[in-house]
């Protein structure tokens, strides 16, 4: 892919996604209607789409991750590598954000009782215990190969950990906040286009990384062939 | 038996080795020479197939079961005999006649009476000897060689020098900076300088 | 497939026979965990309900299985004896199944001194306890030892294995905890059956990546 068509692809992407961001985000404050029982309810079009997308970038990276095992060939690690770095991002805002809306609706700042909160929790530990992996590893094909591995770890472990939270409630306390809005249709058309709007400034944002990654790999090859 | 085109191997930001050409068939000894750091081990490990290149191609056309490689450590358990650590390399290579394939090596490298100490008692001559056991205890295509004549003694050397000795059906490779040792044994020379 | 299995208990053999020789790391594994129960005494406050004893319990155990997972892959690290049995015909999973059997071998040896000392000093030892650390000691050796494998190329490798190892440790707490506190025992235990199969089976088939140069 030339230069200026990858520089292109993620320009229009951005510019997408800004469109689908402002439409949904104006969508949802003067066209859905208010929830009920729920004042900040609105930071659910801000903090679900941020961590859905989270969860997308999570498993691209483990798709990556495992393209690389299979082929074993080179290009996979930074992609994989970008990928997860893309999902810790979006799972950090949406810890802020959902610490935020815990905040508006209970007064509090962490709850334990909201699982999706404690689920992103372990996430994010998790995968950032994956950057310390690749920091103290020497660069090579070895630590190619054991990233993409805890990559798969990683996305293993979503579906295991939200188990485990739930049976968890069950032992610890029972659940004392909740929150049980009303969706109407409304809304949840504001959400996709939230949602939408979401992943392509995700997958934007992973081009432009991606990019600049490569470049960086590409100068420092070059500087060897001089040396 | 091994086909090197444009071989090079970076470490992290360090580059070892560099556009390594090599060609080596059954009954060659290659003598691999050159200072330290110019990358002899890393060729070797290569060859083994413990590392893979990262630039350039190679081809060796020999199954692991039928490598055998002295390494730069001797590769063998300290808390356990010599005798329990090529019992259990003998089990791994599935050597036929294992005890009696051990037994002949150990008469023959003067380790019979010491098989049932510890490994970590033994000095670093005799260690080495075991390397060597351990080395030649299967059947072997290709045998590599990494600095192989260090803290052996003459004895030790000769025996060494006996198993380099000319055989049809498998190559050698050898690293070592002392190049006078193997005489003109050799069939071919590869000298490296540090990348 | 027997080819497998026989590699298999050699290299078993090997790891327990080194560890009986050494003794580096049971007995250190065994002070480490009977310490760690006395030490949570002064930790928990007077009211402290069973939740507590039984979670301190689960914690110690977990220390104590970092403590042999840091320790399985001294003696190959050290001086890349590793090197021996990669170039070995043999699988690498059996590499992966050999050590993760004596990591398991270890841990319940160091069970049996941590329960009955748990049982004097704290409350009775149930049989849904037990079998919940027996379920749990699978899946911390299997992740163990594939963790241990990764962390050995890294520097600061002590440091390293248990920050891997923390968030993947959470569904088994969970399930140890809950096995030994709730009044329905079979989910849990269920659910550390499941995290055993799944991730056993992933540390197995992606060890050899992970192992080799």
């Amino acid at each position: 892919m030339s230069t200026s068509l990858r520089n292109n692809g993620a320009a229009l992407l951005s510019l997408l996604a800004a469109a689908l961001l402002v439409a949904g985000f104006a969508l949802a404050f003067f066209w859905a209607p208010e929830a009920q029982g729920d004042p900040a309810f609105r930071i659910f079009y801000l903090h679900v789409p941020v961590a859905l997308t989270a969860y997308a970038a999570f498993g691209w990276g483990g798709w990556k991750a495992l393209r690389l095992l299979w082929t074993r060939e080179a290009r996979y690690d930074l992609e994989s590598y970008v990928a997860i770095h893309m999902g810790v991002i979006f799972g950090l805002l949406a810890l802020v954000t959902g610490s935020v809306w815990a905040r508006y609706t209970w007064g509090v700042w962490w709850t334990w009782d909201e699982r999706q909160l404690v689920l992103f929790l372990v996430l994010f530990l998790f995968y950032s215990a994956y950057f310390m992996l690749r920091f103290s590893t020497p660069a090579g094909p070895r630590r190619a190969r054991t990233s993409a591995v805890y990559a798969l770890f990683g996305v293993a472990l979503i579906p295991v950990s939200f188990l485990a939270i739930r049976l968890a409630e069950r032992y610890i306390h029972p659940v004392v906040l909740t929150r049980d809005p009303k969706i109407e249709n409304e809304m949840l058309v504001s959400f996709f286009v939230c949602l939408a709007g979401m992943l392509l400034l995700a997958a934007a944002l992973y081009l432009v990384e991606l990019a600049g990654k490569r470049a960086d790999a590409r100068l420092r090859e070059l500087r060897e062939l001089l040396a | 038996m091994i086909r090197a085109r444009g071989v090079g191997r970076t470490f992290g930001e360090k580059r070892v080795l560099a556009r390594v050409d090599l060609d080596v068939g059954a009954g060659d000894l290659l003598l691999v020479t050159g200072p330290n750091g110019a990358g002899k081990t890393t060729l070797l490990r290569l060859l083994a197939g413990l590392i893979v290149p990262t630039s350039g191609e190679l081809d060796v056309a020999v199954d692991r079961a039928r490598i055998g490689f002295l390494a730069h450590e001797p590769l063998v358990y300290r808390e356990l005999t010599p005798l329990e650590n090529l019992e259990l390399y003998g089990r791994l290579y599935r050597v036929r006649e294992r005890r009696e394939r051990i037994g002949m090596l150990f008469e023959r490298f003067g380790l019979w009476d010491a098989r049932h100490e510890q490994t970590a008692a033994l000095s670093r001559g005799m260690l080495q000897r075991l390397a060597l056991c351990r080395t030649l205890l299967h059947d072997s295509e290709l045998l590599l060689f990494d600095e192989p004549f260090t803290a052996l003694d003459a004895a030790g050397a000769e025996l060494l020098l006996d198993e380099l000795a000319a055989d049809a059906a498998r190559a050698i490779v050898v690293a070592s900076h002392e190049p006078g040792r193997l005489g003109d044994r050799p069939t071919s020379r590869l000298s490296l300088a540090p990348a | 497939m027997t080819a497998y299995l026989s590699d298999v208990v050699a290299l078993t053999r090997k790891d327990l026979l080194v560890e009986l020789r050494s003794r580096d790391t049971v007995p250190a594994m065994l002070l480490f965990v009977v310490g760690g129960l006395v030490v949570f005494h002064f930790a928990l406050a007077d009211d402290s309900s069973r939740l507590a004893s039984a979670g301190m319990l689960w914690i110690a155990l977990l220390f104590t299985a970092l403590l042999a997972l840091v320790r399985s892959f001294v003696a190959e690290r050290d001086e890349a004896v590793i090197d021996g049995l990669l170039l070995a015909p043999c699988d690498r999973s059996a590499i992966w199944l050999g050590k993760t059997l004596s990591v398991f071998a270890f841990l319940a040896l160091a069970e049996l001194v941590a329960l009955p000392a748990f049982a004097l000093f704290y409350e009775p030892v149930t049989w849904e306890l037990v079998a919940g650390v027996a379920l749990a000691n699978i899946g911390i050796a299997a992740v163990g030892t594939l963790l241990g494998a990764m962390a050995a190329a890294a520097r600061a490798r002590e440091l390293l294995l248990p920050l891997l190892f923390m968030p993947l440790a959470i569904p088994l707490i969970v399930g140890g905890v809950g096995a030994t506190l709730a009044e329905d025992p079979a989910r849990y235990l269920g659910f550390l059956a499941l995290y055993d199969l799944i991730f056993a089976i992933l540390s197995w088939a992606s060890f050899e990546y992970v192992v080799t140069e």
